[in-house]
């Protein structure tokens, strides 16, 4: 099994790896933020469209460019590591998909639900956008682990 | 998997989280950018407690599961030159990211204390959210953070 981060791995794998990276840091910060903004403030600590606002261009803007950042470089980094040339993939790489792809439409979900929350000054449907990201992030942390742990 | 997977797993988490801080303030920053309405920057006391866990969480883990994992992996050691950079890059980013977090800590707290009576414009409040020595030292703070991410991934030396 070829060690991602912690083995020796030829050069032209570091920067795909690096893009990866880079992004999914950045997206799990941005749906930390959101999440921790929707969820954990109660009563929107005296300005509740302000946090509102807050949470739907944090994932506008630093959350979607840095998902779609992070889902290229690991398609990136997977071409160049030919793992699609194995018969099936490694566990690991399965849970990344599966979280990547499939948490892709949870985000958008809640990006949306954001939106529409701070259109509507609507604290349900922020709430639930928070439940979604709050979701999104279980998934985020069950990928980091598959990519250090990975288990085959 | 072996203990070294579950090690390294950890430290991918806890820079994670770091990182993720690292964006929530930033974000931050950028939304209350020159804001001096007491109210308004008050609203994020909670959004900031959360960050600062994460940092602290995430420096903490990055360190102690990253020199355990230069320990108990081969091939390498925690005299190697890119650990030792890391180490260092550690540092500088935790030092001024800490003293830009009490610089906005400080601005926060005042923030906090102004809206208790109303919303109440401050000047500390607008400068420390501005172009300030804070700002400046959370920006070189983060351009270690990456230059620590980039000697991860790039092992010069190794």
């Amino acid at each position: 099994m070829i060690d991602v981060l912690a083995g020796m791995r030829p050069d032209s794998w570091n920067f795909p790896l690096f893009v990866h990276v880079l992004g999914a840091t950045l997206a799990f910060g941005a749906v930390m933020a959101a999440v921790g903004t929707l969820l954990l403030t109660p009563g929107g600590g005296g300005d509740p469209e302000g946090l509102r606002r807050f949470a739907f261009r944090v994932l506008l803007f630093v959350g979607l460019p840095a998902y779609i950042v992070m889902r290229v470089g690991a398609q990136w980094i997977y071409d160049k590591e030919n793992l699609d040339a194995a018969p099936e993939d490694p566990t690991w790489v399965s849970i990344g998909f599966i979280v990547g792809d499939a948490g892709l439409v949870v985000f958008l979900l809640a990006l949306v639900l954001s939106g529409i929350a701070l259109r509507r000054r609507h604290s349900g449907l922020g709430t639930a956008a928070g439940v979604l990201g709050a979701v999104l992030l279980v998934g985020m942390v069950i990928a980091v682990w598959a990519m250090g742990a990975k288990p085959s | 998997m072996e203990l070294n997977d579950w090690i390294l797993s950890l430290h991918l988490l806890a820079a994670a989280l770091l990182v993720g801080a690292e964006v929530v303030f930033g974000a931050m920053i950028v939304t209350l950018w020159r804001e001096n309405s007491s109210v308004r920057v008050n609203s994020f006391f909670r959004v900031s407690q959360i960050a600062t866990w994460m940092v602290q969480a995430g420096s903490a883990g990055t360190l102690v599961f990253g020199v355990w994992l230069s320990i108990s992996k081969d091939p390498y050691e925690p005299w190697n030159g890119w650990i030792i950079a890391a180490l260092v890059l550690w540092a500088i980013a935790g030092g001024l990211g800490a003293r830009a977090g009490q610089a906005y800590g400080a601005a926060g707290m005042e923030a906090r204390r102004l809206a208790g009576n109303g919303d109440v414009s401050s000047h500390l409040v607008g400068e420390t959210f501005g172009p300030s020595t804070a700002f400046k030292l959370h920006v070189v703070s983060n351009v270690a953070i990456v230059l620590l991410l980039i000697d991860m991934i790039w092992k010069p030396g190794a």
